[in-house]
């Protein structure tokens, strides 16, 4: 800050300051900055990749692929990693591998591995197999809620209450998730306040971290900021998650505005696996390279090395046999210009 | 020194209650597709554009056809469109020779294209950027006593592929020279999309200290998927004129296979989302990028034209 007296400074407004001492401005320019945005030093990334991603690719993906996804996941300083979901394999056949995989893979002591639970039996399938950590998934939208787990919301939760009771006995770390937060593919937009309710529940019940789903991408930062408006009033933002899908391109914005808002914990998918049920040939999950790129421009930490990631991303695109929703993965292809970049925002 | 006060979308920064679009499909993006579109097709995508309602519509290039073959038909083009009331058409001029071919086709508004890089300039233009102002300068005089309007654009605001890293006060300095020559409008480009946030706040604080922020505009590219929350901030900043291509048209020459600039699209859904005004009607729009890809035989850029789910 130079050699201006602290004191001086207490007593003057910036802009008297700036007034009288012109010359002040351009060593003021760094708390200026600050004055404008405050930005978490470090944001958790949740990567959704081989669960959520890969629940919604249409091929089928060999056990043993998945297994070699996780494990490079691992390897990339990723502090959480989903990892199965311990569902019917009748509803979800690509998850029907969800003991094989929790035990084939190689858990680092600096990763975290939860897994779907979405009631009594699948958690106790879960703890079974090895699972230290699970997740529920809850809705802010009636409708939603009978379509996808063929109850209310009221009813899921009390599903839901028996799991995170059970799992607080054992003493296991449950996430919950609330979808439709931004909008539904069937009732069309959800009221913030519901949204809160759901999410204040949820944290009552015994959830450590609630991640606010926009399940289709409908969001921007206005009705994201409305939203989160509403869910803080309830519930603290160290307790919260975005989990933002890049449906209508929005995905980056959208978490830029719940940064912004205080939220450190960012949910993404590797490659961007996995698109949208509801909106044919759109994608879904934003991808984990792009908000790393974005976060690691921006000088916040999250402890991921992008290229490591990148790596992981090129692996299991090549065994579905698609190519990459990162846009960041993407403009690497390039190696030569990559070299170049690497001196901007590595 | 006071409070650290958050500021955002929600906590009362106010954002701008409209901004304008300024489309650069029919130039800047069809200038970077591979394929040559015929003229029919440009003057037709061009009038599908003045109907959904954008301001701007960059029509076409007064370049040399040796450099650029896609704008050879640069005078038919300017020629057969149908020039909406209140809707500018403003064209490329990288020269006199360029400005005078211009206005003698109809042109009303030109643009004239510096860069922040060296390296940049002299392997785009083959000049230095001193040199190339220069140029410029012979054509804001021309334009200011024919009364014809000049856009300034600044490539590589936030990184070269040639010199990596751009100090924002380069940026300001080649800025502020465009804006006292008389440029109405400074456009400032993330020519590789390598920004992000921070750099863009860090660019924008820089160069509005030299040029008024209402006199600023911002030309995102998405190559690295940053393009809407870079523009998110400058919204943030003051800013309220947006750059961007319907479909996404015109990928990175710079990276192959790399998208470029920002779809239309994409950026009018967060305006709309955020209550911002823009005058684009967006099915209408939508309509223009599907017409336009389909001639191209290529899929659309944009992650709004994609998704057909309907809310």
């Amino acid at each position: 800050m130079g050699n201006f007296p602290t004191t001086v400074k207490h007593c003057l407004s910036y802009e008297e300051l700036i007034q009288d001492y012109p010359w002040l401005a351009r060593w003021l320019q760094e708390e200026k900055r600050a004055l404008t945005h405050e930005y978490p030093e470090y944001v958790k990334i949740v990567e959704v990749g081989p669960r959520d991603g890969l629940q919604n690719e249409k091929e089928m993906v060999p056990t043993g692929v998945k297994i070699q996804l996780i494990d490079m996941l691992s390897e990339t300083g990723l502090p959480v990693i989903e990892a199965t979901s311990f569902v019917s394999s009748k509803w979800v056949p690509q998850m029907a591998d969800h003991t094989e995989v929790l035990q084939a893979i190689h858990r680092s002591s600096h990763v975290r591995y939860p897994v779907l639970t979405p009631n009594m039996h699948g958690f106790q399938d879960a703890v079974a197999a090895g699972a230290t950590e699970v997740a529920v998934f809850g809705s802010a939208s009636e409708t939603f809620s009978r379509k996808n787990i063929n109850c209310s919301i009221d009813e899921s939760i009390l599903r839901f209450e028996e799991v995170i009771c059970t799992a607080k006995q054992r003493q296991i770390p449950v996430r919950g998730y609330v979808s439709c937060a931004l909008g539904c593919p069937y009732e069309g937009p959800i009221e913030s306040t519901k949204v809160a309710e759901v999410v204040k529940r949820l944290y009552e019940l015994g959830c450590y971290e609630v991640s606010l789903g926009d399940t289709i991408g409908v969001g921007t930062p206005g009705s994201m900021a409305k939203m989160l408006h509403s869910v803080k009033k309830e519930v603290p933002s160290s307790a919260l998650a975005v989990h933002c899908h890049d449906t209508y391109g929005q995905a980056l914005a959208n978490i830029l505005t719940a940064l912004q808002m205080g939220i450190c914990t960012v949910d993404s998918s590797v490659a961007g696996l996995g698109g949208c049920p509801y909106a044919q040939g759109a994608s879904g999950n934003v991808s984990t390279e792009d908000v790393l790129y974005m976060l690691h421009g921006m000088g916040i930490k999250t402890g991921v090395d992008l290229s490591k990631v990148i790596e992981a991303g090129d692996f299991i695109c090549k065994a579905l046999n698609r190519k990459t929703n990162s846009k960041v993965a993407q403009a690497r292809g390039d190696y030569s210009v990559h070299c170049r970049m690497k001196k901007i925002n590595t | 020194m006071g409070q650290k006060v958050q500021v955002g979308a929600s906590a009362g920064k106010a954002l701008p209650q409209r901004v304008k679009i300024v489309e650069v499909g029919p130039r800047d993006g069809l200038q970077n597709e591979k394929t040559l579109v015929p003229t029919e097709v440009k003057i037709h995508l061009i009038d599908m554009l003045s109907e959904a309602g954008l301001p701007v519509i960059e029509a076409t290039s007064f370049v040399s056809p040796e450099w650029v073959p896609q704008m050879a038909d640069q005078v038919e083009v300017m020629k057969g469109i149908n020039r909406r009331p209140g809707v500018s058409y403003p064209v490329l001029t990288p020269n006199l020779k360029g400005f005078q071919a211009a206005v003698k086709a109809g042109a009303a508004e030109v643009a004239i294209f510096g860069a922040a890089s060296e390296l940049f300039s002299k392997k785009n233009i083959n000049c230095s950027v001193d040199e190339s102002l220069q140029r410029f300068e012979e054509v804001t005089k021309a334009a200011k006593e024919a009364g014809v309007r000049v856009r300034g654009y600044v490539s590589c605001v936030l990184g070269c592929p040639y010199e990596g890293q751009v100090s924002p006060d380069k940026v300001a300095q080649v800025a502020k020279r465009l804006y006292s020559m008389g440029c109405y409008e400074i456009s400032l480009g993330d020519t590789i999309g390598v920004g992000t946030p921070g750099g863009m706040a860090e660019l924008l604080e820089a160069v509005s200290r030299e040029v008024p922020v209402d006199a600023l505009a911002v030309h995102c590219h998405d190559t690295y998927g940053q393009a809407l929350a870079n523009i998110l901030i400058a919204l943030q900043m003051g800013i309220s004129v947006v750059d961007s291509s319907v479909a996404g048209l015109g990928g990175c020459p710079y990276a192959q296979g790399a998208s470029g600039n920002v779809a239309t699209e994409d950026v009018v859904y967060m305006l709309h989302g955020l209550g911002i005004q823009t005058g684009v009607d967006l099915p209408k729009l939508m309509d223009a990028g599907a017409f336009i890809c389909r001639s191209l035989n290529r899929k659309t850029s944009s992650k709004v034209a994609q998704a057909t789910c309907k809310l």
